[in-house]
């Protein structure tokens, strides 16, 4: 290995390092409060998936069989795209006073937004998976493969779009308030909360159901609920998930994921470029 | 002969030709996104060059002292050589690895605990975690803090948190140490340990660039130093000559100072609060209050969110430097009126132990712009016991002017 790029490597070696350190601080520093400690975002998704199946399936009935199961399935990955972008955006400036005192590359803030969304959901996930399996359901299927392509569309588009509000934020203060409008619209532009095939209903099949799936989120969470919760049909025997076929997923990632670059190159161009004068504009 | 003079053969680490920094204090710059949309000119903009034409070469093992008044760009060559600030021209060159004590403790968290910090501000200052490993017992060691690196450092007290952030920040091992003022901290055998290890430092070849208000240490560690004034290198040369330049330089500076005609420090004075005169000397712990007027000249271009009361205290008893500096005070906007005089009262409780004579100086900043500065010298601190400080400052209503025997216009309640 040349001296350059052993030095590259000990540098990412350290940044990989640092944003650990980050994430362990962000981690503790929630949940040292509570008694119940870690326990409680575990919690979490349990409770959220009682509510949901009873509200789903007693108040307003449905052909979804396990509502909540299918819910949470999407839902969750949603919920790791959000948390990183939210605590991305006030990554730089809520840690003002190291920008402006310590060198160090101010990449490891927002990845560490990244890293600290990404270790609670991956619990949550594996919260899901005991549950379902305690319900028989047990998401054991060749359709999990597709988890693979889907997360890198979901990380590099979180990557994308955190470097972009962190570097945003420094500047415009009123980006969150923005974004959380965003999310709150984006949410329910993504097949989460609502059976994807009410889209593929309303839209068809052609050329307005790829635009739709232009947005990655929508791609993302539509795989996440086939790998997942996984059962195509409602207790009618309707589809009801977004495609019974295993090309669709990978035709809506590929468009997700081009989708996700172009906001990947935007980001990372803008964290660049402002990133030497943060300590100067906070 | 190991000493100096240095060789001019050993290869310069830092290298700064012709930097300049200059910062942009925007009047109406939009803030949010919203704003940006709706009004499309960016308002009237106001430059200010804290840098300018700076040269400076370091070589490996130099021990370079910069000094100068407050204001005079210190802070910020520090930043820009270290690579926090982007130099507005001009260019900086580093070889080796920097390691930049701005403010010792500057990425502890108050959550964590000692233990955790350490860990966490290596990472910060760029030291492999195996090397931290290696090092912990060290820099446990020599923060003498014991079994209270296991409490979380929002319970330390000042003397602990910056011993711990020394001690993180000398076993970082670099081939430059970057320090500014962060000796002045501590008890004078903390003070001594740390200054041993800089020594250690200098005997093992490393190249130490670092600010200080005190000649007596300059003179003793460095091999060189450096004087700014107004941002510009004003001296480079022997630890001797430059601080007689200081010297020359601070006489100067003691005069009440109308920098860009912005406004002007009319009166000020230190008192005792419960008698309202100015005593022979302070009592360690006990309270002072400094009074100020300040007249306002010209305020059209000044953003009146913007402008800043800031006191500090400096203590020099040969090689010891004490600064108090309180939280900047944020001049309330009505206050800020051309022909006006805003009356500023300055409460500090609990002085600290200081030794010998204090220079009490008061600045009034727009943004990071100096626009009037006054020194107060001899102001005395008698030592009864050590506590810690802090200030608080407001403006006096109409009522406590006037019980006060003054008539001073433009109060408000703060």
């Amino acid at each position: 290995m040349s001296v350059v790029s052993r030095r590259r490597s000990d540098q990412s070696r350290l940044r990989t390092q640092l944003i650990k350190q980050l994430v362990r601080k962000d981690l503790k520093i929630k949940y040292q409060g509570s008694t119940l400690g870690f326990a409680w975002s575990l919690a979490n998704p349990l409770l959220m998936l009682v509510v949901y199946t009873i509200v789903f399936t007693v108040v307003f009935k449905n052909t979804v069989s396990f509502f909540g199961f299918f819910l949470l399935s999407g839902l969750l990955i949603w919920n790791f795209f959000q948390m990183s972008v939210m605590g991305a955006a006030t990554s730089i400036t809520g840690n003002a006073g190291l920008v402006k005192k310590v060198p160090f590359p101010h990449i490891a803030l927002p990845l560490s937004s990244i890293g600290f969304a990404g270790v609670q959901v991956a619990l949550q996930y594996l919260v899901l998976i005991v549950a379902m399996s305690v319900a028989g359901l047990a998401p054991i299927r060749p359709e999990l493969l597709l988890l693979v392509p889907a997360l890198v569309v979901v990380v590099t588009l979180t990557l994308g779009l955190s470097l972009l509000v962190a570097a945003t934020t420094v500047r415009y203060k009123d980006t969150q308030h923005i974004l959380e409008i965003l999310m709150f619209a984006w949410v329910w532009a993504s097949g989460v909360i609502y059976t994807p095939s009410l889209v593929r209903d309303r839209l068809g099949s052609g050329l307005k159901l790829d635009v739709y799936y232009l947005n990655p989120m929508a791609g993302v969470t539509a795989t996440f609920q086939r790998a997942f919760y996984g059962q195509l049909y409602g207790t009618d025997g309707k589809l009801i998930l977004a495609s019974d076929s295993v090309w669709f997923y990978l035709k809506v990632l590929g468009l997700g994921f081009v989708v996700s670059l172009v906001v990947l190159a935007i980001g990372a161009m803008q964290f660049r470029r402002q990133s030497a004068d943060f300590a100067e504009d906070l | 002969m190991t000493s100096t003079p240095l060789s001019d053969d050993a290869p310069v680490l830092i290298r700064a030709q012709g930097v300049g920094k200059r910062f942009t204090r925007f009047h109406r710059r939009a803030t949010s996104l919203k704003e940006r949309v709706v009004r499309r000119e960016q308002g009237s903009r106001d430059d200010f060059w804290a840098l300018r034409d700076v040269d400076i070469e370091v070589r490996r093992g130099e021990t370079v002292g910069l000094m100068g008044p407050n204001g005079s760009g210190k802070s910020t060559l520090l930043k820009v050589l270290s690579g926090i600030l982007r130099e507005t021209e001009g260019s900086v060159e580093i070889h080796g690895r920097v390691a930049s004590l701005l403010e010792l403790g500057a990425g502890f968290d108050g959550e964590l605990t000692g233990r955790e910090n350490v860990y966490l501000n290596s990472a910060l200052l760029g030291v492999p975690k195996a090397d931290t490993d290696a090092l912990f017992y060290e820099i446990v060691a020599f923060s003498e803090l014991g079994e209270f690196i296991d409490n979380p450092v929002k319970h330390y007290s000042s003397g602990m948190y910056v011993r711990l952030g020394f001690s993180v920040a000398v076993h970082v091992d670099p081939d430059i140490l970057i320090v500014d003022e962060v000796l002045a901290v501590g008890d004078a055998a903390f003070q001594k340990k740390c200054l041993d290890r800089i020594q250690d430092f200098q005997r093992q070849g490393k190249t130490i660039l670092f600010v200080s208000h005190s000649s007596g240490l300059i003179e003793a560690l460095c091999t060189r130093a450096v004087v700014l004034g107004h941002g510009r290198v004003i001296f480079d040369g022997s630890t001797r000559e430059g601080t007689d330049r200081l010297n020359e330089l601070m006489g100067v500076d003691r005069v009440n100072r109308v920098d860009a005609g912005y406004a002007k420090i009319a009166a000020v004075a230190v008192v005792d609060p419960s008698t309202n005169e100015t005593p022979e000397s302070f009592t360690t712990g006990g309270e002072a209050m400094l009074m100020a007027d300040i007249d306002w000249i010209n305020t059209d271009t000044l953003d009146g969110n913007d402008v800043v009361a800031e006191l500090q205290l400096m203590a020099g008893s040969g090689e010891v430097v004490v600064i108090v500096d309180p939280q900047p005070f944020h001049v309330p906007a009505e206050e800020i009126r051309a022909g006006t005089t805003s009356s500023l009262r300055w409460r500090l409780r609990a002085l600290p132990e200081i030794l010998g004579d204090v220079t009490l100086t008061l600045t009034i900043r727009h943004g990071d712009v100096l626009i009037a500065s006054a020194n107060l010298p001899g102001f005395r601190v008698r030592a009864t016991q050590s506590l810690t400080t802090d200030g608080e400052a407001r403006f006096l209503t109409r009522d406590e002017l006037a019980a006060i025997g003054r008539t001073s216009v433009q109060s408000v309640d703060a």
